[in-house]
């Protein structure tokens, strides 16, 4: 075994924001692993005091371009919980669209464009539209479908527009939903073909058992509300989101760090895939057992695939509210009174496509947020990777140091951490011995 | 002959939305990979060039240590262009310009934040470097993108609508949202998104900046008339636009009234930091 081994990924690439990934070995000993955060933090909890409630799921869907409508909802969720709003079924129904298109459109760029590159021994997706043109075609044909499908419910993916406190500002025509449904039904051949792509990689066979956390659902496999439940066998409401993700500091790495019952736990495609895989669609039923994903599944590396499972799950559920939606035709309904009163808080959560999501306010009177709390999911997954990096360095050690580089970097990518989330990051200066 | 292009594209503070929405570009224009070479686009690839004549700048400058890398990038770049809100006026992260840096940094970070995490107030990247085109927008729009690219790689100047968004929501026969009472900046907002979010049914935020010609007094007489206060009206048209309006004012809007402070200006509340250790 080498004695001295120093790997400093600077700026991992193919992830959404900055970070870091530093490995330090000395005579023999693992001094240091971990992923650095070098994202510039951004503040928008403190910018959101004194703004009045209907802007804020405006400001944060600008947390982060790609899970702009994650960002919505949970915000829309928190208000609508502190005002006491009442949904309409249908714009629960449209909520979940939008939030499928945005799954889908998340997804797909990850497992396509972010980790298909390292399988297919390429940099990126850019040489890959010439190596493999016919793969490329396929993921932008998903991605526009699931652009299209956010489009026509809230009017662009990055950033929402028709999504408001209550309800909706603008309505898709039947004709459109219509369309959607064939669209949707056309891209199944799609979803097929991707499984079969995902399901023939040779996926790296590290594993690590932790505590895996998502929102479930009684008989559903949803993303938007429930209750937040872990592997461990613990079950709370959303409103006792601090009692799980335990936000601190810690000394040893400078990010936010979250445990729950253990030193670290897991959020995403692979947690959701762990706590309620029987809710699955039978096609993504069947994806999964032909990607090799069995409950429960400590692989970490899985997680991109569970993530192909729930491009499956989604597409086949947004052809059921479409349906749906066709039958019962679209209302054009006002958005559901708000009630005002003092300090009133709320909780929102949602399963984003990188794990929970929650914001919570509290609106006074006036309509004015005062107090203002976001948790993105990367900030729950930080203690996470670098637990699993210091459980993998060891297992490859005597590989060359841009293997044991690329497989930490696939690693890291595997959780698709989406640091450009600002909230809750340390900017951190490197200072080894 | 490999005279194509070079570009590069480089974020600073932002959302990334706007390459987002490059890459979504590409969906329906992949002709485009055809006419420039990416050497450097982080959020897609992984190799590295720094030999490039175009650099497209997502993101605010929001720190001391963001200049020079403009800088960096000013030198070589024969072109700037600012892609996005963030890039082009400071867009939502200058609202944070209301408080004082350790007001922000105490409340989001806790007491061991001031020290930890380098920030000042958020300006536009042309207030530290030349910029030779904008590309306006929150997120940009995917067509001016595309529009503006093919006049540069023709080696013409791109100009940018200097008509309020209005003229936009009018050719689309859209119901005008300030007369239905709701609040919407159209009238001052400079157009080029084809006024999507009015068409959507939400009155314009100013993401694109103000068109020459605005007449910020009567817009405020419209928005009046909705039953805002001059309070309301100054958060709306601080979203993306705060570092503008303060510059106008000579102040910072919507300065810490609504938040309790202690006597040093820090909030008394610290409800989105970290438990200390």
């Amino acid at each position: 075994m080498p004695e001295n081994i120093r790997v400093n990924v600077h700026h991992v690439t193919r992830v959404e924001g900055h970070g870091n990934i530093v490995v330090d070995v000395r005579d023999g000993t693992l001094e240091k692993c971990e992923l650095q955060i070098v994202e510039t933090p951004r503040f928008f909890e403190a910018m959101l005091r004194g703004r009045p409630y209907q802007q804020a799921s405006h400001i944060t869907s600008r947390i982060c371009g790609i899970c702009a409508v994650g960002h919505a909802t949970a915000s829309l969720r928190a208000t609508e919980r502190a005002l006491q709003v009442e949904l309409s079924e249908q714009t629960k129904r449209l909520r979940r669209l939008a939030f499928h298109g945005e799954m889908l459109d998340s997804h797909i760029l990850h497992v396509y464009m972010l980790v298909a590159p390292d399988f297919l021994g390429v940099g990126s997706v850019i040489p890959l539209a010439t190596s493999h043109p016919d793969i490329v075609k396929r993921a932008l044909r998903m991605k526009k479908f699931s652009g299209d499908l956010c489009q026509a419910i809230v009017g662009r993916h990055t950033h929402p527009i028709a999504m408001t406190v209550g309800g909706f500002t603008h309505f898709p025509t039947v004709q459109e939903l219509e369309a959607l449904r064939e669209r949707a039904q056309e891209l199944l051949a799609d979803v097929d073909a991707t499984v079969e792509l995902f399901g023939a990689l040779p996926w790296p066979t590290f594993e690590r058992e932790t505590e895996y956390v998502a929102l479930v659902q009684p008989d559903d496999y949803g993303f938007i509300d429930g209750r937040i439940a872990s592997s461990d066998g613990y079950e709370l409401d959303v409103d006792d989101y601090r009692k799980v993700t335990n936000e601190r500091l810690v000394p040893h790495s400078t990010a936010k760090h979250t445990a729950f019952n253990r030193d670290s736990y897991m959020v995403g495609a692979l947690a959701r895939f762990n706590l309620k895989h029987q809710h699955l669609s039978p096609r993504a039923k069947a994806a999964a057992s032909h990607l090799g994903l069995k409950a429960p599944c400590y692989r970490p590396y899985l997680n991109s695939a569970a993530q192909v499972v729930e491009i499956v799950h989604c597409v086949d559920d947004a052809i059921r509210v479409l349906d749906m939606l066709i039958e019962r035709g679209v209302e054009r309904e006002a958005p559901a009174p708000v009630t005002l009163a003092p300090h009133a808080r709320g909780v929102g959560a949602c399963d984003v496509p990188r794990g929970i999501l929650f914001h919570e306010y509290q609106i006074g009177e006036d309509g004015l947020i005062e107090e203002a709390n976001c948790i993105i999911p990367t900030g729950q997954n930080l203690a996470n990777i670098d637990r699993d990096m210091r459980a993998l360095v060891p297992t490859i050690l005597t590989e060359p140091e841009d293997q044991i580089a690329l497989k930490l970097e696939m690693l890291v990518r595997a959780y698709d951490p989406c640091i450009s989330c600002s909230t809750h990051f340390l900017n951190v200066e490197f200072t080894g011995k | 002959m490999s005279a194509k292009p070079k570009i590069a594209f480089f974020d600073f503070t932002s959302c990334e939305g706007c390459q987002l929405t490059v890459i979504d570009a590409l969906q329906t224009h992949l002709g485009l990979l055809d006419l420039v070479e990416i050497v450097q686009f982080r959020e897609a690839m992984s190799e590295k060039g720094e030999d490039y004549q175009i650099a497209f700048i997502e993101g605010s400058c929001t720190r001391k240590s963001d200049e020079a890398r403009l800088l960096k990038i000013r030198e070589q770049a024969s072109a700037v262009v600012a892609l996005g809100a963030c890039a082009h006026l400071g867009g939502v992260n200058a609202m944070k310009n209301s408080w004082s840096i350790e007001n922000v940094q105490t409340y989001v970070y806790g007491k061991n934040g001031k020290d930890a995490y380098e920030s000042y107030p958020a300006r536009p990247i042309s207030a530290v470097i030349k910029v030779d085109a904008v590309i306006p927008g929150c997120p940009i729009d995917r067509r001016e993108f595309l529009r503006i690219v093919q006049l540069m790689l023709q080696g013409r100047t791109p100009r940018l609508p200097d008509y309020p968004l209005c003229v936009e929501c009018k050719l689309k026969e859209n119901a005008c949202l300030n007369t239905l009472g709701k609040p919407c900046l159209g009238p001052i907002t400079r157009a080029g998104c084809d006024a999507i979010c009015p068409t959507y049914g939400d009155g314009c935020e100013g993401c694109r900046g103000w068109h020459p010609e605005a007449n910020f007094e009567y817009m405020r007489e419209i928005l009046r008339g909705h039953g805002l206060t001059d309070y309301d009206i100054d958060a709306r048209v601080t979203m993306f636009n705060h570092y503008q309006m303060q510059q106008m004012a000579g102040h910072a809007p919507l300065s810490a009234t609504t938040v309790p402070l202690k006597d040093d200006g820090i909030p008394m509340s610290t409800f989105a930091a970290p438990q200390e250790e």
